[in-house]
This record gives structure tokens, C-alpha cells and sequence, in this order.
């Protein structure tokens, strides 16, 4: 074994983002034929790993060996010619061409004229495609594919390209469980050809199915390597929450009995066929977790609640009464306020200062007959900083200056201004370094106890056991299990329900 | 504190008055002798850059919403030979509100289009260009409408007060308004953050849909009041006035420091860029050059300057 030569090694990995530690002498090593599993929550640096290993990124320090010799990867281009593909989570592929365009796309054959060889293209994808054990119709169009075909593509497109390493970052997040097996398929007949395969996926089922070895991050370090048949789930959890998180985030022994009626009640909630005859009540002053896989539906139920989306069907009751939310607008009209998952994209204007922001949820209450009261905006917003602790408190600098967590803050601060009644967060601690993640976690807790009432929707389990009263485990759009806090163990029970493994 | 501040602020932010500065000063020697310091010249070069400081103006909250308006020079364009058209068989105020009708009646088209059937506003008002410019030229047959109406005269363009023109009375008033209502107002914050960020934007309930609409109207309105100027002015419709208008408004308003990509306005960097192509404009006249020569050196200038002011 001392001999084997790795097809991939990353040795001591370093990396700092203005000066904060993404990755401490991290090290990765991938055997030929091998599928590898790369686990670890968001932000544990993962994905700065493999865009290290792409050439997206530049390394402060370290070494990567490519088949046993040193290698410098500056651009993706240098990577791809070392033979490393990667399969994006959303796709790189161009719908308006055909499968076997894509395959080749910029690599395209071309006749002794130079121009575009479309029959030797088709020829060549056929041969990739049949090499896959794949029957593809290469010159359909990738829009008319479902996202299945789609991912498969994108895998013949790296394997045309000659990739002998292989990254798959969530392959199955929106696959349909027959997709996932016809994808098993096609890697492991990869791996038999000696491709290697990193396999990065938070579903433990799918990791223990495929994969041979797993590589545990956390908080940029390298928590634990492991062959898969020595490792129990529970450890692979425990390695990548880590335990000291937990006793940070102690749950602090709420009961749910003090709750009396419930202020806000949803009936039968249909959303195209995401959300499933979604029904629930939410209490004043009650923590409610969703918790669940991604692509379960947890997300496109609150952006209903919230107006982003239309509802098929379904009734929300506030204090007794129905009400219609046909847009955000509405929804903030009756009394709710919603922290996205994406905070760069849907919270925040990233060229706007944090005043400006903080302003953009309240125009009317910080105006009068459509000016902007700026003595009242200053205050607001001053109070704001000092209570959600940005840092640096600067109300004029614009908020892609701060940090993930600060940014953060400055959403739920603009949220909380409104004096909201139901607040709605989803993933709120994304990207947030442990530190900050404890702080959102009190200041949900003190949100709810000053008696609003609040959606936590969070991938991390051990935020949820932390301060929800109750959590509805969601799966395939339906709410499979509704739970006290008290009816769940700990975090690896709580785990089982989620992966729906029952115990 | 407030010398700390003062280092602060960005170069770029303040490029357009070093700009102008500069060109001011540099034609204040070498076109010393062709009279460009005269106060008849100066005040020329302000009466001529009224209409595009108030399209400008307009053009600043289009911009900043991330959207784009090609066609206020044809909309200028129809006004003038609509509202020549009124004031000479109806009267003044027939003539008045027929012109900014016309603005009303395009802006609200192009508006429904961008904000509401989702087509790029770069193509609908290209293309809304070339319908106005050709009513305007059907209606006309292609020929000049006089205006005999002093009164229209005077109130769009040619009146003075006192020695000072009329004309600037409008712009000065167009920037103001535009500064007020961008920095101080509830709207100003809602076209930038839809500018911004629009997705950002729509989940803290601002309805962009209703903004996109809202400054695509605004932009034809004051275009067809640049129509009621140039016609006031010139005391004449005609399908011409205004031509390439919508390219020195957009150049004044980039000048100006304001984003191309939306989510960032200044109204007052705007007034200076359209000042910057009026100097520019007048500058190269007074050096006597032809119309080639002049064409191709100010879009150099535009070009170079631009390329200076960008922000990304």
C-alpha cells in the first residue's frame, strides 16, 4: 500500500480571506478508482478546497500532486489540462445546444475547412456516451433533458475532456431517486476505469452507498479520514458538528405549554408540487424548526408564506381570520418578516451602505408624505447597529465591505425595525463563522422571547435542537413528523428522522 | 474626522468636475480669440445643453433603475411637430397638452413592455425610436411646422428674465427636482434598491415591476417637455429636433458618475456631464472645425472620458 501512488494529493492547504482562516493545513488525498467523500458543514471550507484544487483560487501555502508529481494550478484551464473535471451544481451546460455540442464545446472537431464538423462531433459524443453505458439521444437539445440527463452530460462532457479526477458537488440534490441510481451507475463504471471521484454530499445514505473512503472538514481544519467501513454514522456526525458547538448552543429547556393559541395557522398549503397539503400552527413567542434535506421543500414553503410564490392551495389564518398574501407586500402588511437563504443575492444590496439597506424595508415608517425623515432615519438605523452588534459600526460603508456575519446582522437589524409579528429565517447562520452563528442563535432566542413569533429553517441540526420548541421534519414536500423538543434525543436521533432511517 | 473623510472620498466620484475643469480651462486658452469667455458664448453653451440637461436628468433615475431609454430623441421629436401642429390650428394649451400627451402616451407603452410583458428596454425603445421619428416625419410630410404663438415662444426656450434665458430656468429646475427626489424621497431609495439589486429589492417589498413602469414614464414625459423646448426654441417642430439626443443624455449621465448597472445615482454629476457635452460641443464649433471633424473628435472625447469615469 506505502506505494500506491495518489491520482490527487493536496498536502498542509492553507488559505485566508482577509485574514480570516478558511483552511489550516488541510490535507486530501484520492486514490485511482476511488470515490472519495468530502464532508463537512458549509463554510468548513470545502468548497475553498476544491477551488483551490480548480485553479479558482490560489493557495497561501501548500502542495498538490497530480499522479505523484508537483503541479501549479493557476486557472481552470490548467486544471482541466491535469485532468480534473467538475461537475457543477448548477449546470455549465448551454440548453440551446444539442447534447453532443455541449460535450465538445469549445474543444469542437472541425473539418479541413476549420469550420464546425457536426457529424464527427455526433460520432465522438456517441462513443463517450456508449463508453458511459448511457443511451442519449446526442442531438437533442439540453433544454428538452431533465435534470438527471443533464447532470449525466455534464459528466460525458469532463470525461470527453479526458478527466482523470471527477467532482461531484451535490449530484443529487435534485434528482429523483431512479436518477440517483442510473448516476450510481455511471460512477461506478468510472471508477473502474481508474477515474477518481470526490463526492461531496451531505446525505449520509448516499455516502455510505457509494463511496469507499470519507474526509471530514471542520472550521477549516481536517477533521478525520476514514475508510466508510470503519467509520459509524454517528461518528461521521459527531466529527462534523463537533460537540463543543452543541454545548454552545445548549438548548435552554423552554416548555411549549406556556404557548396558549396559535396567532398563526396554515391549512392545507399546496405549492406546484413542492409543498404538499402543508398544514401547521405557529404560536406567539414559539420557536418552530423545519428541518429537512435540501430540495425536501422547507424553502419554497416559508417563500410562499411570504408572497414569492403562488399558492396552488391552501388557507394562512392570522389571529383567527384569513388572510391573502399574493406578495411580499402583503406579507408585510400582516406583520412578517422574512431572512433569505441568500443573503448576497435576496437580502441584500451589496453596492448599498448599511443605512441604505436598513432603509429599504421601512421607506414608509421612516418618511412622511414620501420624504425621508433623515433624523429619524439616523437614529433608527444607529440603534439598529448598536443593537445587532455590525461591526464595524459604520452606518455610511456599504455592506459588501463586511463580513458574512456582519452582513447577516445588518438583514435581520433591517427585518427587526419593522416590528415584525412572525418572523421566517432560512438558513440564517450560511457562511457565518462560529462565533457569529452563536450571536444570531440569542438573538433568535431574544426575539422570541419578547413574544413574536418565528420559522427557523436550518441544515445545521444542532441550531435547531438549540432553540426551537418544536421542529416538523419536512420530506418530499409533506411534513413527515411533527416533534416536541422533548421527544428528540439528541442531534444523531434527530439525524436518523431527517435522513429518514428510522431507528 | 472630517479631514480623514475628505481622503476618503473616491477619485472617480469626482472625476467629472476635474474633467470639466479641465476642458473648461484648456478651451479658456486656445479658443481665447474665438470668444469662447464671452458671457454670450457662456450663456449660449448653457441655452443649448437645457434640453439634454433636462432629458439627462430623467435619464439618471432610467439608468439607475438598470434600465435604458434609446427613445427621448424621437419622443422630443413628435412633441414638437404634435404640439406645433395643436398650437398653430387649436391654440397654446391644446398645444401643450398634446405635447406632453405624446410622452405620456409612449412612456406608458414603453413602461407596460419593460415592467410588465418583460422585454429589454434597450429593444422596445429602440425600437419606439424609430416609430416616433416616423410619425413624426408622416404627420409632416417631412416639413418644418412654424410657431407663430409668441407666448408658447417665450415660456419654452426663447423668453428671458432679464438677461438670464428662460431656458436655464428649466434646468435648473429639472436638476432640482431630480436631486430632491432621488437622494430625499421614498421613491429615489425604491428606484435604486430595484436598480440595486431587484431581487433584494422584491423581497423587502418594494414592487419593481411598478418602478420599472414608473421611470420609464417619467423619462418619456420630460422627453416630450425637451420636445416643447426645442420647439419653443427654435420656434419650429420638426421630426429632426432631438436626434441622437438619447446618446448625449446617456454620456452625460455615465460622465455624471452614475452606475450603467443601475443601484447608483448622482443628479448633480449628471447637470456637469451634460454641461462637459454642451462645452465640448460649442468648443469645437467655435474652433471652426467641420461636422466630420467635430463628430469624430467628440466621440472621442466621450469614448476617453467614460473609460475614465467607469466604476468597474
Amino acid at each position: 500500500m506505502t506505494n500506491t501512488v495518489h491520482s490527487v494529493e493536496m498536502v498542509d492547504i492553507s488559505k485566508s480571506f482577509f485574514g480570516v482562516k478558511v483552511l489550516d493545513e488541510v490535507s486530501f488525498a484520492v486514490l485511482p478508482g476511488e470515490i472519495h467523500a468530502l464532508a463537512g458543514e458549509n463554510g468548513a471550507g470545502k468548497s475553498t478546497l476544491m477551488k483551490i484544487l480548480q485553479g479558482v483560487y490560489s493557495m497561501d501555502s501548500g502542495e498538490i500532486r497530480i499522479a505523484g508529481s508537483s503541479v501549479s494550478i493557476h486557472s481552470f484551464q490548467d486544471a482541466r489540462n491535469l485532468g480534473i473535471g467538475m461537475v457543477f451544481q448548477e449546470f455549465s451546460l448551454v440548453p440551446e445546444l444539442t447534447v453532443a455540442q455541449n460535450i465538445f464545446l469549445d474543444r469542437e472537431h472541425k473539418n479541413r475547412f476549420g469550420l464546425f464538423d457536426e457529424k464527427e462531433t455526433v460520432k465522438q459524443a456517441h462513443i463517450v456516451m456508449e463508453s458511459l453505458g448511457l443511451h442519449i439521444d446526442v442531438t437533442a437539445k439540453v433544454s428538452t433533458l431533465g435534470r438527471a440527463y443533464q447532470q449525466l452530460t455534464e459528466i460525458a462532457k469532463a470525461i470527453a475532456g479526458d478527466a482523470k479526477i471527477l467532482i461531484l458537488d451535490e449530484p443529487t440534490a435534485s434528482l429523483a431517486k431512479e436518477e440517483v441510481e442510473a448516476l450510481f451507475k455511471v460512477l461506478r463504471g468510472l471508477t473502474s476505469r481508474g477515474v477518481s471521484i470526490i463526492y461531496i454530499s451531505h446525505r449520509m445514505d448516499e455516502i455510505y452507498k457509494i463511496c469507499n473512503r470519507i474526509t471530514i472538514l471542520r472550521d477549516g481544519k481536517r477533521i478525520a479520514v476514514a475508510s466508510l467501513e470503519e467509520i459509524t454514522p454517528n461518528e461521521i456526525i459527531a466529527h462534523i458538528t463537533g460537540r463543543k458547538d452543541l454545548e454552545m448552543l445548549a438548548h435552554d429547556g423552554r416548555s411549549s405549554s406556556q404557548f396558549e393559541s396559535p396567532n398563526f395557522e396554515v391549512e392545507g398549503l399546496q405549492v406546484g408540487t413542492r409543498v404538499n397539503h402543508v398544514s401547521f400552527q405557529l404560536f406567539p413567542g414559539q420557536i418552530l424548526g423545519l428541518a429537512g434535506l435540501m430540495g425536501s421543500g422547507r424553502t419554497e414553503l416559508v417563500r410562499a408564506l411570504f408572497g414569492l410564490d403562488k399558492k396552488d392551495q391552501g388557507t394562512i389564518k392570522i389571529d383567527g381570520k384569513e388572510v391573502t398574501i399574493k406578495n411580499p407586500r402583503d406579507a408585510m402588511a400582516h406583520g412578517l418578516a422574512f431572512i433569505p437563504e441568500d443573503r448576497r443575492r435576496q437580502g441584500l444590496i451589496m453596492e448599498h451602505t448599511v443605512k441604505h439597506n436598513i432603509l429599504s424595508t421601512n421607506l414608509s415608517s421612516l418618511s412622511h408624505h414620501s420624504f425621508l425623515n433623515f433624523p429619524k432615519i439616523n437614529s433608527v438605523v444607529n440603534n439598529a447597529i448598536t443593537k445587532f452588534e455590525v461591526r464595524p459600526g459604520e452606518a455610511n460603508r456599504e455592506v459588501r465591505l463586511f463580513s458574512g456575519g456582519n452582513q447577516q446582522k445588518v438583514v435581520i437589524a433591517k427585518w427587526m425595525a419593522t416590528n415584525p409579528r412572525f418572523v421566517l429565517l432560512d438558513e440564517p447562520t450560511v457562511g457565518v463563522d462560529i462565533g457569529t452563528k452563536v450571536e444570531i442563535m440569542k438573538l433568535i432566542r431574544s426575539i422570541a422571547h419578547e413574544g413574536k413569533s418565528v420559522i427557523l429553517i436550518s441544515s445545521e441540526l444542532p441550531e435547531l435542537l438549540s432553540v426551537c420548541d418544536r421542529i416538523l421534519v419536512i420530506r418530499k414536500g409533506e411534513i413527515a413528523e411533527d416533534l416536541n423538543r422533548n421527544e428528540i434525543k439528541d442531534e444523531d436521533h434527530l439525524q436518523m428522522i431527517v435522513q429518514g432511517i428510522h431507528v | 474626522m472630517k479631514i480623514a473623510n475628505l481622503k476618503k472620498i473616491d477619485f472617480r466620484s469626482t472625476l467629472i468636475y476635474w474633467m470639466f475643469l479641465v476642458i473648461f480651462l484648456a478651451f479658456s486658452v486656445i479658443l481665447h480669440d474665438d470668444g469662447f469667455l464671452q458671457s454670450n458664448n457662456l450663456l449660449n453653451i448653457l441655452r443649448q445643453t437645457a434640453t439634454i440637461t433636462v432629458m439627462a436628468v430623467a435619464m439618471t433615475f432610467v439608468i439607475s433603475a438598470a434600465e435604458i431609454d434609446l427613445s427621448i430623441g424621437g419622443v422630443a421629436g413628435l412633441t414638437s411637430v404634435v404640439a406645433a401642429l395643436m398650437v398653430r390650428d387649436h391654440g397654446l394649451v391644446q398645444g401643450i397638452l398634446a405635447g406632453l400627451a405624446i410622452g405620456f402616451i409612449v412612456g406608458s407603452a414603453n413602461g407596460l413592455l419593460v415592467a410588465r410583458v418583460g422585454i429589454p428596454s434597450f429593444l422596445v425603445t429602440l425600437g419606439m425610436q424609430g416609430v416616433a421619428v416616423g410619425f413624426a416625419a408622416l404627420v409632416t410630410n417631412y416639413y418644418p411646422v412654424p410657431i407663430l404663438n409668441d407666448t408658447f415662444n417665450r415660456i419654452f426656450g426663447s423668453g428671458t428674465i432679464g438677461k438670464f434665458p428662460g431656458l436655464l430656468l428649466w434646468s435648473f429646475t429639472a436638476v432640482i427636482i431630480g436631486w430632491v427626489t432621488l437622494t430625499k424621497t421614498t421613491f429615489g431609495r425604491r428606484v435604486l434598491a430595484t436598480g440595486g439589486n431587484r431581487d433584494a429589492a422584491e423581497f423587502n417589498g418594494i414592487n419593481t415591476k411598478n418602478i420599472k413602469f414608473q421611470v420609464m414614464l417619467i423619462s418619456s414625459v420630460v422627453a416630450s417637455i425637451a420636445g416643447l423646448l426645442y420647439a419653443g426654441r427654435l420656434q419650429t417642430g420638426r421630426y429632426e429636433w432631438g436626434a441622437g439626443d438619447e446618446l448625449s443624455a446617456i454620456a452625460a449621465v455615465i460622465l455624471g458618475g452614475t452606475s450603467l448597472f443601475g443601484g447608483s445615482g448622482r443628479i448633480i454629476g449628471t447637470f456637469f456631464g451634460a454641461l462637459l457635452v454642451g462645452l465640448i460641443n460649442n468648443g469645437l464649433i467655435l474652433a471652426g472645425l467641420p461636422v466630420s471633424q467635430q463628430q469624430i473628435i467628440r466621440g472621442l472625447i466621450i469614448i476617453l472620458a467614460v473609460a475614465l469615469a467607469r466604476k468597474k
